[in-house]
Parts: C-alpha cells; sequence; structure tokens
C-alpha cells in the first residue's frame, strides 16, 4: 500500500503546471465535485486550498492540478512521484450546485479551474443535462486536459488570447455566443476572479443561474477562523464553510481581488526565500 | 528534615501570608514568548502547603470541576512528597500541568477555599502546577493501568482538552480509542487559542504522548462531518460503538460594521492561529505569513482579548484595547487584565467601534469609535452602554477581533438527527451527556458555547463513564432529554 499522502502519479500539463495524483483515501471516499482540500508540503508550511479535479475511491487516490503561484504552490509542484505531501485534509467546501435543467449547462474554467470543473461537469450529464464546456488560456499549450473535457461535455470551446486554438479572446466571448444561439440555464465559472466576474457581468441582464467559486485566502477551512470572509448579498459569508460555490450575481468581486493581496509583501519574501534555498 | 516542620494551630497558620510565585517583569517578557510566572522552589512550594488547615469539609474541592482531593495533595507537598502529590493528583486529573497554569483559579477551587475568607486563599493552582513541573523534570510519569480489552471501540472527535480526556477516561477502561482531529496536531485550543507564554508546547505534546503510549490511536486532518458522517463512524465500515464529541466552539463572532472585512484586520482565532499553531512569527522559516502592523487595536476585554493584546505586544506593536463598557464590565480574569496592563497594553474603555476606514489598497487605516456612557442594567446584570453622541478616530493598521465565538455547525450540519439550542449549542442529557442521537455524547465547548479547559475535561469524565456504562450494560438505552449544560 502507499503512504499516506505519497504521489502516485505526476504530469505536467502545461508550464509550472502540475497534475498529481495522491494517496489520501480518508479524502477520496468522500470528496464530490466542487470540494476542495488543504495541504501542507512541509513541517514548517502554509496551509493552501486546492480543487478537486477528479478521484479514484477504489484506489482511495485524488486528483490535483497545482499551479505555481508562489512559494508554496511552488515548493508543491518540485515533489515527484513518491514523495509526500505533509498533510492533506478534506473534503472541505459545498457540493457543487447541480439540478435536472430545462436549458443547458456552461461549465468556464480558467487555468487550474479547467480541472476543477470536470467532476460538475459529469454529475450534470449524468442527470441528463445538456453541458457545455468553456476553457480559456493565453495560448493552446496552456489549454488542459481538453481530451477529457471532450469526454464529460457535449461540445467543448476553446478560447485563446492570441487565437492559437479556437475562438480568439477570453471565455466570455466564448459564453456570449452560446448564449446568443441557445437557451442557458446554468453557469458555473472557475478560475481567476476577473473572469468569474466578467462572466458574472454577462450572465446577469439574463438572470441566468450563475455559480463561481471563491478562491479566497484560507486557513483552516473549516469555518474556524474567517481568513476566507467574503461578501455575498451584502453579508459576509466564509468561502470555505458556506461555499466555495456563491451566485456570482452577488459576490462582491472587488473585495475579494483586494483581500487576495493581503499578504503581496510577505508572499514576496517568503518566494525569495525559496529561490535563495534553490540557486 | 521534613519531620523538624513546627506543628502549627490554624489560627498560626491563618496568619502566613500567601506565598505568591515570582513573576519575570513586564520589560523582561514583552521581549518574547516565555512564560511569565517562573515556578515555585520546592521550599516556597512546601511553605504555602503549610498554610492549609486540612479542613474536615474541604470547601475547595466544591470549586473544582473534576473535584481532586486538594488537601490531600497539598498534605503530601507540605511533606515534600511531590511524587505522592502528583499521584494524589492524577487520580481525577488527567491533566495537571496544564490546568494548574490555565485554570481561572480565583474562580474555582481558591474561590471557594476557607483561608480565603480571613487571608488569601491557598496557592492551589500554583502548588498543582508545580508537583505536575515536578513529575516532568524528574521522569516521575507512569503509564497507568489499562483494565482488560473489552472489545468496544469508541471514536473521540475532536482533540482538545475535552476530547483528550475522554480518550484517556475510556482508553483506561479497557476500550479501543480513536481520536479523529481536524488539525495536523493534537491540543485544540490549548496550541492554537491560548499563549505560548502563559502555556508552553512541550507540556501539551508530553500529555498528548502519554496517550499514545497507552494505546489511543490518533487520526489527523480528519473533519467529522466532512471525511465521515457520525452514521458512518457507528455503521460496519467503521463499526465504532459509541462516539464522543468534542468539537469546541468554533465560528468567529464579528460586528458586522461597515469595513469589517478590510485587510489587516482578523478575528482572534486567525490571528492566533497563525502564531501559535502555524508559527507566524517565525515568518519566513514558517511559510505562514502574518501581516501585522505598528498600532494594533484589539477589540473586547475577555481573556481572549487579553491574550491576543499580549501577543500582539511581543511581536513588537503598540496596542489598544477597545471596550464598549468600562473596566469593572470587562470580562477577563483580574489577573490577565493586570497582566496586560503592567504590559503596557492601552485601554480605552467606553469606546465602541462603529466603523473602520481604509486606504485605496483596502488597508484598514482608522477605527471609528462611539464613545460610551453607562446606563440601565442590562440582561446579564452589567450596566447597558450608550452612546453619548460623541465620536473619536485612532489610526490603526492591524484589528483584531475578539468577541467570542459560535458554535461550528459542521456536525449538527452533517446529523440533522443532533439536536442543537438556536445557537448552535448541542443538547444533551444533563447527567449522562448523550445527545438526541443514540450512542453519541459530547462535552466541552461544542454544549456549553464557550467556558473552561477544565469544565471540559470534567464533562468529558462524566461522558466517558455515561459511555463505558452504555456499552458495557446490556439494558443500555438512549438517555437523551433535551437540556442546556449551563457554561460555568
Ligand atoms: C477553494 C480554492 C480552490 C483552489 N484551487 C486551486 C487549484 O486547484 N489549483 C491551484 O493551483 N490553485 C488553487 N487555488 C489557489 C491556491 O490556493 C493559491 O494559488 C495558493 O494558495 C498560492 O499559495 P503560494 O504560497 O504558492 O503563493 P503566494 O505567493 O503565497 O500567493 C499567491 C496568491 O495566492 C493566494 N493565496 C495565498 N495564500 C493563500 C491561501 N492560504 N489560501 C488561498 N489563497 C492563497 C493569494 O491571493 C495570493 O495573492 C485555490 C484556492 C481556493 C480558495
Ligand atoms: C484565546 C483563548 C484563551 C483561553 N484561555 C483559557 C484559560 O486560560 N483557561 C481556561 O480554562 N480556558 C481558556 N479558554 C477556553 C478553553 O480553551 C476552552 O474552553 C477549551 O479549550 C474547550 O475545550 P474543548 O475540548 O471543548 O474544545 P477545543 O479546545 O476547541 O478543541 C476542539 C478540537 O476539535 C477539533 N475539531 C473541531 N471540529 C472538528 C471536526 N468536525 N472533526 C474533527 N475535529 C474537529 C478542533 O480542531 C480542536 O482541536 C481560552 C480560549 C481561548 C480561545
Ligand atoms: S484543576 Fe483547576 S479548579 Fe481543580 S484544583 Fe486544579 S486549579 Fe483548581
Ligand atoms: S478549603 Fe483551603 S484550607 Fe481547606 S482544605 Fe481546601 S485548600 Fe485547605
Ligand atoms: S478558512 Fe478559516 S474560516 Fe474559512
Amino acid at each position: 500500500m502507499p503512504k499516506l499522502f505519497e504521489i502516485l502519479t505526476r504530469e505536467e500539463l502545461a508550464p509550472k503546471t502540475i497534475m498529481f495524483n495522491i494517496f489520501a483515501p480518508t479524502v477520496a471516499r468522500a470528496i464530490q465535485g466542487g470540494q476542495f482540500i488543504i495541504l501542507r508540503v512541509s513541517a514548517n508550511g502554509e496551509r493552501i486550498p486546492i480543487s478537486i479535479s477528479g478521484w479514484n475511491r477504489n484506489e482511495g487516490s485524488i486528483r490535483i492540478i497545482i499551479m505555481a503561484a508562489g512559494r508554496t504552490s511552488a515548493e508543491a509542484i518540485m515533489l515527484k512521484v513518491g514523495d509526500c505531501f505533509q498533510d492533506i485534509v478534506g473534503p472541505l467546501g459545498k457540493r457543487s450546485h447541480v439540478e435536472e435543467l430545462d436549458g443547458t449547462a456552461v461549465l468556464i474554467g480558467g487555468g487550474y479551474g479547467t480541472g476543477a470543473i470536470i467532476p460538475t461537469a459529469r454529475d450534470l450529464k449524468a442527470l441528463g443535462n445538456k453541458v457545455i464546456g468553456i476553457v480559456g488560456a493565453r495560448n493552446k499549450d496552456l489549454l488542459l486536459l481538453q481530451d477529457e473535457m471532450n469526454e464529460v461535455c457535449d461540445e467543448v470551446i476553446p478560447t485563446t488570447n492570441d487565437g492559437s486554438m479556437g475562438i480568439e479572446g477570453f471565455v466570455t466571448h466564448g459564453l456570449a455566443k452560446v448564449i446568443e444561439r441557445e437557451k442557458v440555464s446554468y453557469v458555473l465559472a472557475v478560475g481567476p476572479v476577473p473572469m468569474m466576474k466578467a462572466v458574472s457581468e454577462m450572465t446577469r441582464p439574463n438572470g441566468i443561474q450563475t455559480w463561481v467559486s471563491l478562491n479566497a485566502i484560507m486557513v483552516d477551512g473549516t469555518g474556524m477562523c474567517g481568513a476566507c470572509r467574503c461578501t455575498v448579498g451584502g453579508k459576509t459569508q466564509f468561502a470555505c464553510f458556506h461555499g466555495p460555490d456563491f451566485n456570482g450575481h452577488e459576490v462582491n468581486f472587488e473585495e475579494l481581488q483586494a483581500r487576495q493581496k493581503m499578504f503581496q509583501v510577505q508572499e514576496k519574501i517568503a518566494l525569495e526565500q525559496l529561490n535563495e534555498v534553490l540557486v | 528534615m521534613k519531620d523538624q516542620k513546627p506543628k502549627l494551630k490554624p489560627k498560626e497558620k491563618m496568619k502566613i501570608q500567601r506565598t505568591e510565585m515570582p513573576e519575570r517583569t513586564a520589560e523582561e517578557r514583552v521581549l518574547g514568548f516565555g512564560e511569565v510566572p517562573l515556578g515555585f522552589s520546592e521550599d516556597l512550594a512546601e511553605i504555602e502547603a503549610l498554610r492549609c488547615l486540612d479542613c474536615k469539609d474541604p470547601k475547595c474541592m466544591v470549586g473544582c470541576p473534576v473535584g481532586i482531593d486538594i488537601p490531600a495533595f497539598l498534605k503530601k507537598v507540605e511533606d515534600g512528597d511531590f511524587a505522592g502529590a502528583i499521584a494524589k493528583i492524577r487520580e481525577t486529573n488527567f491533566l495537571p500541568a496544564i490546568c494548574g497554569r490555565v485554570c481561572p483559579q480565583d474562580q474555582q477551587c481558591e474561590l471557594t477555599c476557607i483561608v480565603g475568607k480571613k487571608n488569601k486563599p491557598l496557592s492551589i493552582g500554583n502548588l498543582e502546577r508545580f508537583v505536575a513541573d515536578y513529575e516532568r523534570e524528574h521522569g516521575l510519569r507512569v503509564t497507568p493501568e489499562i483494565e482488560a480489552p473489552t472489545g468496544f471501540s469508541v471514536a473521540v472527535v475532536g482533540s482538545g482538552p475535552a476530547g483528550l480526556t475522554a480518550a484517556y477516561e475510556l482508553r483506561k477502561r479497557g476500550h479501543e480509542v480513536t481520536v479523529y482531529e481536524a488539525f495536523h496536531r493534537a491540543g485544540g485550543v490549548l496550541v492554537y487559542g491560548i499563549p505560548r507564554f502563559r502555556l508552553p508546547l512541550d507540556i501539551i505534546d508530553e500529555d498528548v504522548k502519554a496517550l499514545e503510549e497507552m494505546g489511543v490511536n490518533f487520526e489527523f486532518n480528519t473533519i467529522i462531518g466532512k471525511s465521515m458522517t457520525l452514521d458512518e463512524m457507528l455503521s460496519k465500515e467503521f463499526g465504532f460503538d459509541a462516539i464522543f464529541i468534542g468539537t469546541g466552539a468554533g465560528l468567529p463572532k464579528m460586528l458586522n460594521i461597515k469595513g469589517e472585512n478590510l485587510n489587516g484586520i482578523y478575528s482572534a482565532n486567525e490571528y492566533l492561529t497563525r502564531i501559535y499553531l502555524m508559527g507566524a512569527d517565525r515568518f519566513p522559516d514558517n511559510v505562514t505569513p502574518l501581516n501585522q502592523g505598528k498600532k494594533v487595536g484589539v477589540i473586547g476585554a475577555g481573556n481572549t482579548a487579553m491574550d491576543v493584546a499580549r501577543t500582539a505586544k511581543r511581536l513588537g506593536a503598540e496596542v489598544t484595547v477597545y471596550y464598549r463598557r468600562s473596566k469593572e464590565e470587562a470580562p477577563a480574569r483580574t489577573e490577565e487584565l493586570r497582566h496586560a496592563m503592567e504590559e503596557f497594553i492601552n485601554f480605552k474603555f467606553l469606546s465602541n467601534p462603529v466603523e473602520f476606514v481604509g486606504d485605496e489598497d483596502y488597508f484598514v487605516k482608522k477605527i471609528v469609535c462611539d464613545e460610551m456612557k453607562l446606563g440601565e442594567p442590562d440582561d446579564s446584570g452589567r450596566r447597558r452602554p450608550t452612546p453619548t453622541g460623541k465620536q473619536f478616530v485612532d489610526e490603526v493598521d492591524t484589528v483584531i477581533f475578539s468577541l467570542g465565538c459560535n458554535v461550528n455547525p459542521l456536525i449538527p450540519d452533517s446529523t440533522p438527527e443532533i439536536v442543537t439550542n438556536k445557537w448552535g449549542v448541542v443538547l444533551v442529557n444533563e447527567e449522562t451527556l448523550e445527545t438526541s442521537k443514540k450512542g453519541v455524547f459530547a462535552g466541552g465547548d461544542i454544549i456549553t458555547g464557550g467556558a473552561k479547559v477544565i469544565t471540559a475535561m470534567g464533562q468529558a469524565k462524566i461522558a466517558a463513564r455515561s459511555i463505558h456504562h452504555y456499552l458495557t450494560e446490556k439494558t443500555a438505552k438512549h438517555t437523551y432529554f433535551a437540556k442546556e449544560v449551563e457554561s460555568v
């Protein structure tokens, strides 16, 4: 049997973007689409939240995608097959909302979000819904998991900023096309805040049910600390506990984006310290 | 040597002054996280214990939620038999080094000590701490005897004082015990709440190690209600015969005022967890960051607020405590208030924060307060603060909320059978501490909404006894009838 939190497979999907399969049976037995884990890379490490993009309950393994953004994610992607994460705790947060819809479901992923929407795309399809995936990246080499997206969606619309594949532009260009041509009754967007905000603005006039997964800064992930608080519908909500998915039309994205910068100065110091060690 | 001590009459004993434990000076202690009290020497401990009248009807014991045989242990201290003293304490208290340090003795055993009527009461907490430290420093700790295996297995949820005590009591009675903890280490609030200058980490770790040596299993990184439900635990899959819930109070309360989500504003839970669980005071060697400015405002004047203020001071800030009532109403213990005041912390009483103002980068810069005055007493008997109409503005770059907690609803949410009151406090049978779900018992802050270490321990002992009874009596039945346990 593998060791707890041992890395079973490691695959580079794009530069600085690694997909891991990890032995974490407690998480694997209960995890559902839209939920996340919190991991630590080392005993003196920080706790960072990471979405789940798949699992194998029999094997007791979970699949995550980490994009190096700073110190801890950079340390994480350096781990090799056979190495172990220090801690993995989960599942955390609530499952993404799924239901039988009278129109199309559009699932939008940017960056690591492409992995995060896969389980929910599968769930929605299993309920008999038509599911369209829209995935965005700067260029075609950065588009993730295209085969798997094609498998779990009825249609996949890639968008690239440089037009190297699919629609040139942003995910919202893809979304506009879909809304124009058919009835959309559900949108889920997971990715950078500006993307989730733009998607929510686009669906607001039509009143389309729109979910966004809020990537607030977290510590415990269980509702104990309040680090992840966001304003939704004028009320303070804890992203880890009440979410991570919220009604995109009610989220105060400006506040979320500002709060993500709370530790900017420290993050730079931490990354520099790692780089010094590596040189 | 020991028997050369004079035999004193009660009247004479009553006249001896209480021996206070030596403390570091305030100037010295704000420089680091070392313990404030320095401990008794053997001589000082013996002299202090000598003051005990060895009462026939020891009132001190009434004040101790776990019922330590206080006169018996004090007698042994007086005789210099420190090993005997700790053995006596260990008959009823599994965490003496912790309780000796963090019990609010002045509201418990020392409040009811008879000597306190004429003189200062016996220094029971400090003596308990002394003998527990003596045991640790002299390697005298013995693994307690475990009864023959019963074949039953019990899950304990949470590793705070309630969970640790329940695990100890259940394991001693011969049951298999597994403790599930959400974090990566054991201790609960003992670790991520109570500061190191009041409770060093190695003391908690020793007690956890002792449990491991007794054969208690610890499963970390597991959140009951998320990783698995109570029903699953009681099913064949996990095969537990009973469950003890000791998950504490969790959800921090906020004020719901303008600007409270600005950067630089923390709950006490977040602030203390970053420092004491994640070690942010040693950033970047520990990677968890803390962004503390030069001017820190602490909101609230309870014990947690004092812990936060004193911590912020040690990390180099100028600290001001804002509290909407006056000093007399402050919920913090006198000793905690005294320590904070000695440590150069400013207090602004009758100051009620109404708004925070931030800069263009969304960082808090100012706190706006209503000046208050005290009116008629409210339900709690404390005089109700009302605004005078005047306001003042202070500059701050960090604010920490210490307004207490609501109970974390993770477990009741995932198991609707668990009945709670409207504040989320889990309701139990007052005598057995069984919840509305058969075979599931609870104790600690989850059933009080927030109390004390020793109360949590006392409840865990009661629950463990009930669980034992529930498991071993073939006729055991569900005893639940809704009752809130008063937070004493
Ligand atoms: C619910 C959720 C799901 C996520 N899923 C994924 C995922 O599947 N894959 C992935 O690569 N990333 C994911 N993230 C983002 C990931 O947590 C951050 O990239 C990571 O914490 C950055 O840490 P760092 O030390 O590498 O970088 P830093 O330099 O410390 O930070 C870079 C940025 O990441 C954010 N961040 C920093 N610390 C935290 C923290 N403790 N919690 C949350 N955000 C933080 C901040 O906004 C910061 O500006 C998710 C975040 C959330 C909240
Ligand atoms: C800053 C501060 C200072 C204090 N100072 C004192 C003092 O000086 N003296 C005193 O007597 N009392 C003090 N208290 C109060 C005292 O700490 C608590 O009353 C006591 O810790 C309660 O114990 P507990 O075991 O019920 O809960 P906790 O100590 O809160 O432990 C609960 C444990 O359960 C875990 N948990 C929670 N949910 C789950 C879940 N779903 N699954 C698995 N694990 C879970 C938590 O991570 C935690 O480890 C203080 C409290 C604070 C916050
Ligand atoms: S455990 Fe607490 S209340 Fe009991 S004797 Fe010790 S200090 Fe006093
Ligand atoms: S009440 Fe005071 S004097 Fe009497 S036995 Fe207890 S500690 Fe000793
Ligand atoms: S991360 Fe602590 S409450 Fe959400």
